[in-house]
């Protein structure tokens, strides 16, 4: 595998069982995050992607295994220590999940007022800004329902990044957008990489995202319930010995590619 | 053209060579009359095992989903029985749909399966989960009173724009309905009471009757129900509305508290409202019952009036504020409880809502025995 000496992992997820009462949905996850990581989350429906993500986030709680942030563990921290942890990552979410009853504005800027001393109107040049980022300019007072699902999408990008988060979660980041704004989003995901150095963690099964971006993965298996294979997607797709993800990898087109392709 | 009637037949017949020949003809679509093929049963019992299906449609017509059900009911028939099928009689397309519908084999542990649950299981399931929900109501207002703690401590984080907004929604708004059902209440307490009255001539004691009842009970109670259904279920749809959007979750995530965020605001504003709209609930009532005791009684306005007042006291005007306080927390309560617990669907946020408005009124009854016990023990 590719590991960078250098690399320092961000999050650690250890053993990790995640259930749903008695159904388990995924066992023995361990896989490691690394700084600057564009991780992608991989499997078919319903493997447990974004339920995987949930848990990285402190949404659900693991039956089993621990999570570490850094080499401090998440899944052990007590309630306030946990919130001051999330207070470095931002998510967002798959239908944006923006606040209905205020502006883009006040969606961004909400937690800016809550953890930092900004007064009203350094606030608000902060979340046009980065509004701005996502191409939003002039749509600060806009509700979210005035506005088309794409835009929700790149607004709630906007209000994920307002605190400069070290680490962004994504949700299915092309799910219900045409070609081309999925393809902006990603041209954003990347830039965001690049220039501020944010882990990124994305949960997709869009192959063209996952090669554009991915430098890193994990392949979640609803069948055998765990992860069948993990390293960058471009060397899964042509190398791996697993011939479910090679088929996933390849939209199930080359159903057998032989070793001696290899 | 005259509408032709799509009809399909069906014949079955032996063929030289032992296999059974289905003879499909004339138009089979789901729109128009086809024969049943339960007869065909009996036939396909009759093979011998190993034995051969074949068909003929040389004289189909049309066909659409209704003959591929039913052929697709013929190949399980068969495949039950180890029967051949010749699938070489079927139409092309009629071929390549079924090879489609074959292409990935059923999941056997899908279909869920009916299962008869014993009765003293079921009676075991409904007092856990009365039980659980007891606890769950007890917990949620455990969480909602240390939010309270923090708002009274000047530490809660919520919108004071929100706050007003939801005042001006669970107040002002209320008050045309909340003035009508009073109104009517103080109307037939006084009309119920005056024909009992009457018999004993003490007709001007309808106002001592509807003026404690309003300002006791009645008042308080009917505001209580009425926010209940009207605001309780409010409370609990946009909660579970912003629970299946994941707007809860986002909050959760950006380090607001949801229980500061969302639900203090709304219980903070039922609280402060119901004591108003119980004095307005009274006084409309009060009003309500003047209008028989003035037209159907003859009192007179001052008579009426000065009647009321000696009945009244001023501790009994502060108890019935107290319960509609209370029973402004039991509705926000429930109602931002059961959104919160709302699930993930359309149709679970109508479940929240339904379920906010039942254990609010049931919270709120209880809560009026309770008092009423009470009260009568401290000697109000």
């Amino acid at each position: 595998m590719s590991q960078n000496p250098a690399s320092v992992p961000e999050v650690t997820v250890r053993n990790l069982t995640m259930a749903y009462g008695d159904f388990v949905l995924q066992r023995n996850l361990s896989f490691q995050i690394n700084r600057g990581d564009i991780f992608v989350v991989m499997g078919g429906s319903g493997c447990g992607k974004s339920t995987l993500m949930r848990h990285l986030i402190g949404l659900n709680d693991p039956v089993e295994g621990e999570i570490l942030y850094g080499d401090e563990s998440f899944t052990r921290a007590e309630p306030e220590r946990r919130e001051r942890m999330l207070r470095g990552v931002g998510v967002l979410y798959q239908s944006g999940a923006l606040w209905s009853s205020m502006t883009l504005a006040e969606n961004v800027g909400l937690v800016l007022g809550e953890f930092t001393d900004l007064g009203p109107d350094e606030i608000r040049d902060v979340a046009s800004l980065k509004l701005a980022l996502v191409g939003l300019k002039g749509f600060e007072d806009f509700y979210p329902s005035e506005i088309s699902g794409g835009m929700q999408k790149r607004a709630g990008l906007a209000r994920a990044m307002s605190l400069d988060p070290k680490m962004l979660f994504i949700d299915e980041p092309s799910a219900g957008l045409d070609p081309i704004s999925s393809r902006l989003l990603d041209d954003l995901i990347l830039e965001l990489r690049d220039s501020l150095g944010t882990t990124v963690v994305v949960v997709t099964h869009e192959l063209a995202s996952i090669f554009a971006i991915g430098n890193n993965s994990v392949f979640l298996d609803a069948e055998s319930r765990t992860m069948i294979a993990q390293g960058p997607p471009t060397e899964l797709r042509d190398h791996s010995d697993n011939p479910k993800v090679r088929s996933f990898l390849h939209r199930g087109e080359h159903q057998v590619m032989g070793s001696e392709n290899g | 053209m005259t509408a032709v009637e799509s009809i399909g037949t069906a014949a079955i017949e032996h063929r030289q060579d032992g296999a059974l020949v289905i003879r499909l003809a004339g138009s089979w679509q789901l729109r128009g009359s086809r024969p049943s093929l339960a007869g065909l049963e009996r036939e396909l019992d009759t093979l011998p095992p190993l034995g051969t299906v074949a068909f003929d449609t040389s004289e189909l017509t049309e066909w659409d989903s209704g003959l591929l059900t039913a052929v697709a009911m013929v190949f399980e028939s068969c495949t039950r029985r180890r029967l051949n099928v010749d699938r070489s009689g079927l139409p092309e397309g009629v071929r390549r749909l079924l090879a489609l519908a074959e292409a990935v084999p059923e999941k056997t542990d899908a279909r869920t399966s009916e299962m008869e649950v014993p009765f003293l299981n079921r009676v075991g399931s409904i007092y856990l989960s009365a039980y659980d929900s007891v606890s769950e109501m007890l917990a949620f207002m455990g969480a909602v009173t240390l939010v309270f703690g923090k708002f009274l401590a000047g530490k809660a984080r919520y919108r004071k724009s929100d706050l007003l907004l939801l005042v001006q929604q669970a107040g002002l708004e209320a008050l045309a309905i909340v003035a009508i059902v009073s109104f009517l209440m103080g109307l037939i307490l006084a009309f119920v009471g005056a024909i009992q009255l009457q018999a004993f001539g003490a007709t001007i004691y309808v106002a001592d009757l509807v003026g404690i009842a309003m300002v006791r009970d009645m008042g308080a109670l009917m505001t209580g129900i009425i926010m209940a259904g009207r605001t309780g279920a409010a409370y609990a749809a946009q909660l579970g509305s912003m629970k299946v959007t994941q707007e809860i979750d986002a909050l959760a995530t950006s380090g607001v508290s949801p229980m500061e965020f969302l639900v203090l605001p709304r219980v903070i504003a039922l609280v402060l409202m119901m004591p108003l709209l119980t004095v307005y609930a009274d006084f409309v009532g009060i009003l309500g019952g003047a209008v028989v005791g003035l037209t159907m009684l003859d009192l007179s306005p001052l008579t009426y009036y000065q009647q009321t007042v000696n009945a009244l006291s001023f501790g009994a005007l502060a108890g019935g504020v107290f319960k509609g306080s209370v029973y402004g927390a039991l509705v926000a309560v429930s109602g931002c409880m059961r959104g919160m617990q709302s699930g993930r669907s359309a149709s679970s946020v109508g479940d929240a809502a339904t379920s906010a408005v039942v254990t609010g009124i049931v919270a709120i009854i209880a809560a009026c025995g309770l008092f009423s016990v009470v009260f009568y023990i401290l000697g109000f």
